[in-house]
């Protein structure tokens, strides 16, 4: 009886996902629980699991090439079954097989092929008329789009979404070695063309969405304050020098566990608002932004508010790493209520964040630096960080997010409080 | 600007009609003592006399083809078909006569005819009396086919019809008889062969005559409370078909859904359908979905009819699936 | 005196008219002769139905009507439409699906048209074109005028609908009409007795109230007779009138028929023959000596001649251009 291999869902918001590299071969053997392929989720690289024992055949989907949840990818058959028994019937999102697919198993070939282009020129691209109209008309290639229609049929929308992200360049920088290649199907560039088209990662994909569905709906504004951060600098300090080798605490650490307390006392502020209802929680999951390779994902520093400053160093520095090395579970990167964004890393003063629906508010941190002040009559050096609060006005009212930064503030210029 | 019943519409028209023509009368069973089996004639015998206001035998075949006789020798007569039902009968008048003599004379008989009467379904009425028969007569080479869904086209179309040289044919709604509307005063001629956008949108195209022009804007009121915004085209005219119109609308939405009361195997909107898939394939985002009546014999139960005929919650669902919604 | 010098000259007008339709009965016959010749050449495509043995009915009863009256028929008209006056070039050029046919090579030989003549058509549909003959006749009484219309049918058109429901609105409303029935005795290979209750037409007219007449139609003056009568009854009184002509085709159905077929014998068609109207009218001329051989050779011979020329301009007249395909399906 053979076991048909699905495109699976694995993150919670997937529809598609590209297989970036396939860890079996047509005629391999496997065993249930091995690790056939790596998929890009929206969010992600996941591993796609055998579910049964037996060979791999009929493999249908070339390296690069995006599929729809739900479709079949290969089939797991048992030693000298025939192809075809036992295969489920009226699949009719079964991609077609390619060429590669039906040439003989290409195990010998060098692990690291470059995605089986030519598989996946000659897989027949489903799109309605329209969209091949549009894509011809700007250019775009639809065998690098995946379709959000019926079957994965390429629509309007597709096209629509594809033409407004911006335009980008790939990174020529190097990944950590033991990160895949990210998925770049974005052929050479041609050096006399006057722009390039690239193609919309998964996770591009799923940041423009979301972000569309923020600041355009979503009634944003903005406060922003001055924090005094000289003596949570000090406080930092010697802190790290106690801590030494086993991690550093850093400014966005001490910024994370500050708001996380103070949202407990401004339950306002650590909110979701959805459609017909505000949920206040009331527990503190706190987001924090990390940039990643061509985007951007918010592992979740989870009870925030219980956990000490060393807690949330680790934490974060962990996450912040498998986020950039793609290896977050879809746990770890969702259910936040609160998210912290710091550009102060790059000398960001202060700017403005787009909130992260369906949560209320977020924090934007800009750098810490020396600044003149007038203290006590005389002008000293002090070290100022800038925090701007992007708040929802549906959720939170303007005196509401001016009373959180108070706290916020207050907090952060007199640690010793967060001990209270 | 009057408010008539497309009845009134309709009997306005017949009046100026013949009026102004002195070749242009009326026959048909009860169109004159009775005054009409749905009152369309009414007042007309008074006014015009026995010679012009025909009551005929019920002998749908025999009085149609005196009507397409008269009309070889030049009268213009309009032949009033109690429902269309009964004309199934006389489709060989239709069909054989009235459409093919100009042809086959080499064009020298022009057959200047006009049949009119109610079409499609009213309530339970039952198998044969609850049919639509637009595609049977559009089929035709040598017809217009027209059917009009407010008191306004229904003049304008019915005096287009008249004044027209070839066999028209007159589709009108038995449900519509008693709708109101605007309708202007002495000429008002609508020209043969122009669809009319209802109802302005943006996201999908309802096609849609006569009766189902109804259902399409209750839709369309539906879908704009769900964020669609649909545009409402009535063909008015089934043959000559306005493509230019159909082909605009859809450029414009990219999606279509086609409502007829007729049955869904060679219909009207499979026509439609043909129209877009050839002259606005690139502009297609969907597969154009029919809304029809049920694939079966008009049933008599009131539940059963409702579930055989198109209505609005079909169109919206259509034109929800086409919009890529469910 | 007087009536002895008024005398010859009506003796003179009628067989004047007699060797006029003597004419016209040897033109149609030669005509359809030729056309036999023409569809077995591949010249003439279709259907064709022939109209030897039934010329005197054509002859005998179009000599009566006026030229502002309309005729009608059914597919077997080359016949009238010759009598009626059609030119037998635009006749056989029709045939041959030429351009410069009656009906532009677009209706072929059920579907010859001249509406100068009033000539309104053959119509293919057994039965079907009665009702349009009632609706001329319907135009002519709108109009109050005294024209009348002549509609040809065969018997078995008699089994149809249409016939009756025609001939109950011509009486109920009083049309001056003509409805003549040319019984052959066969639709296409069924004899009428076979599939017909009542097997005198003549005696349908009393269900609607209408008169009638029993005809012998291979007697041309006997046609001409009871038309005439028809005729002023119409005109007088706008009453339609039921003519049952008894006539037969030499011929099959249509040319793709056999002569007799299973459906009659080859000893019934050639006892028939002794009734040809032609032979017929030829004697009676002779006996009345208003005729002698050396005109009937030259008569047949000049029919011959035409008949020859319009074979020969059918031949040579164009086909219809290909933008004829499209025009007079509506009138633009």
């Amino acid at each position: 009886m053979a076991t048909t291999v699905f495109m699976e869902a694995l993150s919670p918001t997937m529809e598609e996902g590209r297989l970036v590299k396939w860890h079996k071969h047509e005629g391999d053997a496997v065993k249930a629980g091995d690790t056939l392929a790596e998929v890009e989720t929206d969010k992600a690289i996941m591993d796609l699991q055998a579910r049964a024992d037996g060979i791999l055949r009929q493999v249908s989907a070339a390296e690069g090439q995006t599929v729809p949840v739900g479709k079949e990818l290969a089939v797991i058959v048992a030693p000298g079954e025939p192809l075809g028994a036992g295969r489920g019937t009226g699949d009719e999102g079964r991609v077609a097989p390619s060429p590669a697919a039906t040439a003989p198993a290409p195990s010998p070939a060098p692990r690291h092929s470059p995605p089986a282009a030519a598989a996946a020129d000659a897989a027949p691209v489903k799109a309605s008329p329209l969209a091949r109209r549009m894509a011809k008309e700007s250019g775009v290639d639809l065998k690098l789009l995946t379709g959000s229609g019926p079957g994965g049929r390429v629509v309007r929308r597709d096209l629509e979404t594809a033409a407004a992200r911006p335009a980008a360049t790939v990174s020529a920088s190097a990944p950590v070695a033991p990160v895949p290649p990210p998925p770049s199907p974005v052929p050479v560039s041609r050096t006399d063309a006057s722009y390039e088209d690239v193609p919309l990662t998964q996770i591009r994909k799923t940041i423009a969405k979301r972000l569309a569905a923020s600041l355009g709906p979503v009634p944003h504004y903005f406060l922003t304050t001055e924090v005094d951060m000289e003596r949570a600098a000090e406080a930092r300090e010697a802190l790290n020098r106690d801590l030494g080798d086993e991690g550093r605490i850093s400014f966005n650490d001490i910024v994370v566990k500050a708001a996380a307390l103070a949202l407990t006392r401004h339950r306002a502020c650590n909110a979701w608002f959805q459609d017909d209802h505000i949920r206040y929680w009331n527990e503190v999951h706190v987001g924090v932004a990390v940039a990643v390779e061509d985007g951007l994902i918010t592992p979740v520093i989870r009870h925030a508010d219980r956990k000490s400053l060393r807690e949330i160093g680790r934490e974060a520095h962990d996450l912040a790493q498998r986020a950039r090395n793609r290896r977050l579970r879809p746990e770890e990167y969702t259910g936040s209520t609160f998210s912290v964004s710091n550009l102060g890393m790059f000398d960001i003063d202060q700017f403005t964040a787009v909130i992260n629906p369906p949560e209320a508010a977020i924090l934007a941190v800009g750098s810490v630096t020396q600044k003149p002040v007038v203290a006590d009559g005389t002008i000293v050096a002090r070290r100022r960080m800038r925090l701007t609060l992007g708040c929802d006005h549906r959720v939170i009212d303007g005196a509401t997010g001016a009373v959180f930064l108070q706290t916020l503030k207050q907090m952060l210029e007199n640690p010793l409080a967060m001990l209270l | 600007m009057p408010t008539l019943t497309y009845r009134d519409a309709l009997n306005q028209a017949l009046r100026e009609e013949m009026q102004r023509d002195p070749s242009v009368f009326l026959m048909g069973e009860e169109v004159g003592v009775y005054q009409g089996a749905y009152k369309v004639s009414r007042g007309l015998l008074e006014e015009f006399g026995p010679m012009r206001v025909v009551d005929t035998p019920i002998a749908e075949l025999g009085f149609a083809g005196v009507g397409v006789g008269a009309a070889m020798a030049g009268l213009r007569p309009v032949v009033e078909f109690m429902t269309w039902n009964f004309a199934v009968l006389a489709l060989d008048q239709i069909v054989n006569s009235a459409a093919k003599i100009l042809y086959e004379s080499g064009g020298q008989v022009p057959i200047p005819i006009v049949f009119r009467g109610p079409n499609g379904a009213a309530l339970q009425l039952a198998a044969q009396h609850s049919q639509a028969w637009e595609s049977w007569l559009a089929h035709i080479p040598g017809l217009k086919v027209v059917a009009p869904a407010t008191p306004a086209d229904a003049k304008g179309l019915l005096k287009a019809a008249i004044r027209d040289d070839n066999p028209v044919i007159v589709l009108e709604g038995e449900m519509l008889y008693n709708t109101k509307g605007d309708v202007p005063e002495g000429e008002h001629v609508v020209p043969i062969g122009k669809a009319d956008v209802k109802r302005a949108g943006t996201d999908v195209t309802l096609v849609c005559h006569s009766k189902t022009v109804v259902p399409a804007l209750k839709a369309a009121e539906q879908l704009q409370e769900q964020g669609v915004s649909a545009e409402v085209v009535d063909l008015r005219s089934l043959r000559p078909m306005d493509e230019e119109t159909l082909v605009a609308s859809v450029a414009k939405t990219n999606r279509c859904v086609v409502a007829e009361e007729g049955w869904p195997h060679c219909g009207i909107g499979a026509q439609v359908v043909d129209i877009i898939q050839r002259e606005a394939f690139d502009s297609l985002d969907a597969p154009v979905l029919r809304v029809t009546q049920a694939d079966v014999p008009m049933p008599y139960n009131r539940q059963l009819e409702r579930a055989a005929k198109p209505s609005p919650e079909k169109i919206v669902a259509a034109a929800r699936r086409v919009c890529y919604l469910d | 005196m007087a009536t002895a010098t008024a005398q010859p000259a009506k003796d003179e007008a009628l067989l004047e008219l007699q060797r006029r339709m003597l004419r016209q009965m040897l033109l149609v016959r030669r005509f359809e002769e030729k056309a036999a010749e023409a569809y077995a050449l591949g010249k003439i495509g279709g259907f064709c139905h022939l109209y030897i043995g039934q010329e005197a009915v054509a002859a005998g009863s179009l000599a009566v009507l006026r030229d502002d009256d309309y005729v009608i028929s059914s597919y077997r008209e080359h016949g009238q439409a010759l009598v009626r006056g059609v030119p037998a070039n635009a006749v056989m050029a029709e045939l041959f699906g030429k351009a410069t046919g009656c009906s532009r090579g677009k209706g072929g030989s059920m579907h010859l048209f001249d509406a100068g003549r009033r000539f309104m058509g053959g119509h293919g549909i057994v039965g079907g074109h009665i009702p349009l003959a009632a609706g001329l006749g319907f135009a002519i009484k709108y109009r109050g005028g005294d024209q009348i219309c002549l509609c040809y049918f065969g018997e078995a058109a008699v089994n149809i609908g249409a016939f009756h429901e025609a001939l109950n609105m011509a009486s109920v409303w009083k049309l001056p009409i003509i409805f003549c029935c040319e019984n052959n005795r066969y639709g296409m290979g069924t004899a009428f007795e076979r599939v017909a209750a009542v097997t005198d037409v003549v005696e349908h007219a009393c269900s609607y109230d209408m008169a009638a007449e029993l005809v012998n139609g291979m007697d041309v003056m006997a046609v001409y007779g009871a038309t005439e009568r028809a005729a002023e009854r119409a005109r007088k009184t706008g009453h339609p009138t039921l003519l049952e002509v008894r006539t037969y085709r030499f011929m099959g159905h249509s040319m793709s028929d056999p002569l007799h077929g299973v459906y009659r014998t080859k000893e019934e068609v050639e006892e028939q023959k002794k009734r040809d109207p032609i032979s017929q009218l030829v004697v009676k001329l002779k006996e009345e000596g208003a005729l002698d051989d050396a005109a009937l050779d030259a008569l047949d011979a000049e029919v011959r001649a035409v008949v020859e020329a319009a074979v020969q301009f059918a031949d040579q007249s164009p086909d219809p251009d290909l933008s004829e395909l499209t025009s007079h399906v509506l009138v633009e």
